[in-house]
């Protein structure tokens, strides 16, 4: 989610600089005492993390950045070399292979083993053999916490009782046995408090696209915006100065009616505005996003931005209930939503912020995205009444982005939403 | 036709019958009866049972169901599965189900039941969360409360509260069931010329629609008159499947694999027969006796949490060593996460305990069968040849 620079505007440059110190603090960590602890970005823990002063490693943001600087085919091979199935998700693959390959990080530095692996199983069963994967290669311990899923549409009592217990009883002590400290509430709670106030910036930010034209790409550009508060910062004060600064910028672009700022320059004429479920590709991340500027297509809404927390459903860090908050969080992220709930909240998208389209890149990687994908596609369309639009790729695997095969859907697709709009004037 | 024949031929009229005119005429024998679907690997089926109610499995399609209009609700890269499971939802196949249930298995089968939420949203779904913690005062009281509203919804249903008296009796009918299939295993690991894996597997298979009762009676049936039929001992190599627990594979597929010299001895086809090793009857709460049960026994399998390292393929080994196999088959589904990400793992370990093996991917209905007859066959006799020096 820290794509190569694209337009320097103050907070990208934040982002930037506040990437780099953490890639930095990871080289030197064990030399300066600190742990280092994999986790995932869907359900993460970050507050209790930085309560024991623990550096968190993504290894599906490192996945991503590699498949963004053109090394994840690479990476994927290794993997496939070491007797994974091309078929299995290549996230798996290209963090496997890095590994393998000396387990180099996307800002040249080496990253160091795990002394904790967390294996926070949210929304996604391939989380759990990715981790018993890597406790093969690594001897550190586990720290699991089972978040159960939304199959009914709905957090009960004894979900958020289950997770607490799980948080209690045994990732908290984990954490104790690993760092030697002693579990700080009044620590995490302070950290919970700023994770709220930059999650009010964040939506705000968000919502900014309900404007026209939108100031902001809400996929593209959004993959951006979502990544300090998904991954090592929440809950700190870089992390606060980041959305503010993000929220003061998209808010001025507003004001001067400016649209969204994109690699291949400011968006000058907003021509359809689409929703987007699934994430995106990586490998061929800024091609993809010209197809959408040449038509002057802009994400108003995606669901990707939701996987590691859907703020704009209401959901804040509470300080004041530090364990239901963050089992409410983990149970909440989007791809632990059932497909009732992932289809009403799309619908209720493109009705909020009058969309166009709707589009699906489905990927083949990710079955907890992918799978049923179609038939939300044919609900949303009955529902409101728009025509959806599908595309097929992959996250980092590039043998799967066939990128003549998404251009002509596109712009077909695109034709289609013009005769659409010219039919309507 | 010798009384094996006889039972097989039964067993695989119901293997075919896509339209379950058995579970069908089951709710028809008498007003008010309820049958419950189900998706792989495990559910309670003990609770379906005690509800009054019939338990369904939904195994898929097979190789016979040309699919319709099941692709159009997928994208290119997924098992098969899925696709057969929703043509046969609407062609209207599945439609004497009351409701269905969905086991935590993998994000498809998750999916699934939010589709099957959308497009049948006059039937029960459940999707059925298994603990992956295994400790009894967070993952087991979880799962109690779990199994708890599953027992109040189907009481709700059928009209009338699921006793514990009633879940006693269904517990007990199932601990036989298991103790019978795993007689059924005993047996043809001991002399696998007399109890084929085509017919170990479709008599399992005829468990899926069968009444409890009904299918312990074939079972025992089938163990009695397998033994009187007279069948010719062959050089066969002694093999363990691996990796077919969810899709299955074309019966034929089982076929090629014994035509091409391999004896299977264990596999895990239908875990749902063999979830637990022990009795889950114990004195006591019978909803306890499931939730001790899951916690403690259950089988080791890649949609189950490992919590100690180093142990990942020892429960495989022991199994090779325990039927006296000669190597391991892994056979997956094609784009079967949870099977392929496993694979090396397992892999691994049974390489380091020198077990040797080989691999490879079907789906449900895969045609060509002869580049598998041939892999199969070339293992076989690499594995004899092993054994031998
Ligand atoms: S399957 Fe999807 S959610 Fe799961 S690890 Fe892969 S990309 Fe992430
Ligand atoms: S075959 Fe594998 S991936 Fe497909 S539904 Fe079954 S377990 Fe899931």
């Amino acid at each position: 989610m820290t794509a190569p620079s694209v337009h320097k505007e103050p907070s990208m440059a934040r982002q930037k600089e506040m990437i780099s110190q953490h890639f930095k603090k990871l080289t030197t960590a064990h030399e300066s005492g600190k742990k280092v602890v994999y986790t995932f970005v869907p359900g993460n823990l970050t507050e209790l993390m930085l309560s024991f002063d623990c550096l968190p490693v993504h290894p599906e943001i490192n996945a991503l950045q590699s498949g963004m600087r053109k090394k994840s085919a690479g990476y994927i091979a290794e993997a496939e070399r070491h007797g994974h199935s091309e078929d299995v998700c290549t996230y798996v693959k290209c963090d496997i292979g890095m590994l393998k390959k000396g387990n180099i990080g996307p800002t040249g530095e080496h990253i160091p083993p795990p002394d904790l692996l967390l294996l926070s199983y949210t929304g996604c069963f391939t989380f759990m053999k990715w981790f018993e994967l890597l406790r093969e290669e690594y001897d550190c311990p586990v720290a699991m916490l089972h978040v159960p899923y939304q199959g009914d549409g709905e957090i009960t009592d004894d979900m958020r009782e289950y997770v607490i217990r799980q948080l209690r009883e045994d990732v908290i002590p984990k954490f104790e046995e690993v760092t030697g400290q002693a579990f700080d509430i009044d620590r995490l709670k302070d950290l919970l408090a700023s994770s709220a106030r930059a999650e009010d910036d964040l939506v705000t930010v968000l919502e900014s696209a309900k404007h026209r034209p939108s100031p902001i790409d809400a996929y593209f550009g959004g993959v951006y915006y979502i990544g300090p508060i998904f991954t090592a910062f929440r809950g700190t004060r870089e992390a606060e100065a980041y959305y503010r600064e993000l929220r003061e910028e998209v808010q001025e672009r507003m004001r001067v009616g400016a649209g969204p700022i994109t690699p291949e320059g400011p968006l000058e004429k907003e021509r359809f505005r689409l929703v987007v479920e699934g994430p995106p590709n990586w490998t061929h991340f800024r091609e993809f996003w010209r197809m959408f500027h040449e038509e002057g297509a802009v994400v108003v809404a995606s669901t990707y931005t939701k996987v590691g927390g859907v703020y704009d459903r209401g959901f804040r860090h509470d300080p004041d209930r530090p364990f239901e908050t963050l089992a409410e969080y983990c149970l909440g992220c989007y791809t632990n939503l059932n497909l009732p709930t992932r289809t009403d909240m799309i619908s209720k998208y493109v009705e909020d912020y009058s969309a166009d389209g709707f589009l699906i890149n489905s990927i083949k990687s990710c079955n907890s995205f992918s799978a049923g994908q179609l038939l939300i596609l044919r609900e949303v369309e009955e529902r409101t009444g728009i025509p959806g639009a599908f595309v097929e790729t992959d996250l980092v695997d590039p043998r799967y982005f066939s990128a003549s095969n998404v251009k002509n859907r596109l712009e077909s697709y695109f034709q289609m939403l013009a005769q659409k709009q010219v039919q309507a004037s | 036709m010798s009384r094996v024949a006889d039972i097989v031929t039964t067993c695989e009229e119901l293997y075919e019958d896509l339209e379950f005119s058995a579970c069908r005429a089951w709710k028809e024998e008498a007003p008010g009866r309820h049958a419950i679907g189900y998706l792989p690997m495990w559910v309670p089926r003990e609770i379906i049972h005690a509800a009054g109610m019939l338990p369904v499995g939904i195994l898929g399609g097979g190789d016979k169901l040309e699919i319709i209009r099941g692709d159009a609700f997928f994208q290119s890269y997924i098992c098969h599965l899925p696709r057969s499971v929703i043509e046969l939802v609407l062609k209207g196949n599945l439609d004497f189900l009351d409701g269905c249930l969905f086991p935590s298995i993998c994000d498809i089968v998750r999916n699934l039941s939010g589709m099957w939420q959308l497009l049948r949203p006059d039937t029960y779904v459940r999707y059925v969360d298994v603990p992956q913690n295994f400790e009894p005062d967070r993952g087991g009281r979880f799962f109690r409360t779990e199994l708890r509203k599953l027992i109040d919804d189907l009481g709700g249903i059928a009209g009338r509260p699921v006793t514990d008296d009633a879940l006693k009796h269904s517990i007990e009918l199932y601990d036989e069931n298991r103790r019978l299939i795993r007689e059924l295993y005993d047996r043809r690991s001991a002399v696998p010329w007399l109890v084929p894996t085509s017919e170990v597997y479709l008599v399992q298979r005829a468990g899926m629609v069968l009444p409890v009762e009904a299918h312990n009676d074939l079972v025992r049936e089938y163990l009695a008159a397998a033994e009187m039929d007279d069948r010719p001992e062959r050089d066969n190599s002694r093999v363990v499947v691996s990796g077919a627990f969810c899709e299955q594979p074309p019966l034929d597929l089982i076929r090629t694999l014994e035509r091409a010299g391999c004896y299977v001895v264990d596999d895990d086809f239908m875990l749902v027969n063999r979830w637990f090793a022990q009795d889950v009857a114990r004195p006591g709460d019978p909803v306890d006796a499931l939730v001790t049960a899951f916690l403690e026994q259950g089988i080791a399998n890649p949609a189950r949490y490992e919590p100690h390292a180093g142990t990942k393929g020892q429960d495989l080994i022991e199994c090779v060593r325990r039927r006296d196999a000669d190597g391991i088959i892994f056979a997956a589904p094609s784009f079967c996460d949870p099977a392929l990400l496993e694979r090396p793992m397992l892999q691994k370990a049974v390489e380091a305990a020198g077990i040797p093996s080989t691999a490879f991917k079907y789906s449900e209905n895969t045609g060509q069968l002869q580049p598998i007859r041939e892999q199969a066959g070339t293992f076989s006799d690499s594995v004899k040849l092993w054994s031998s020096v």
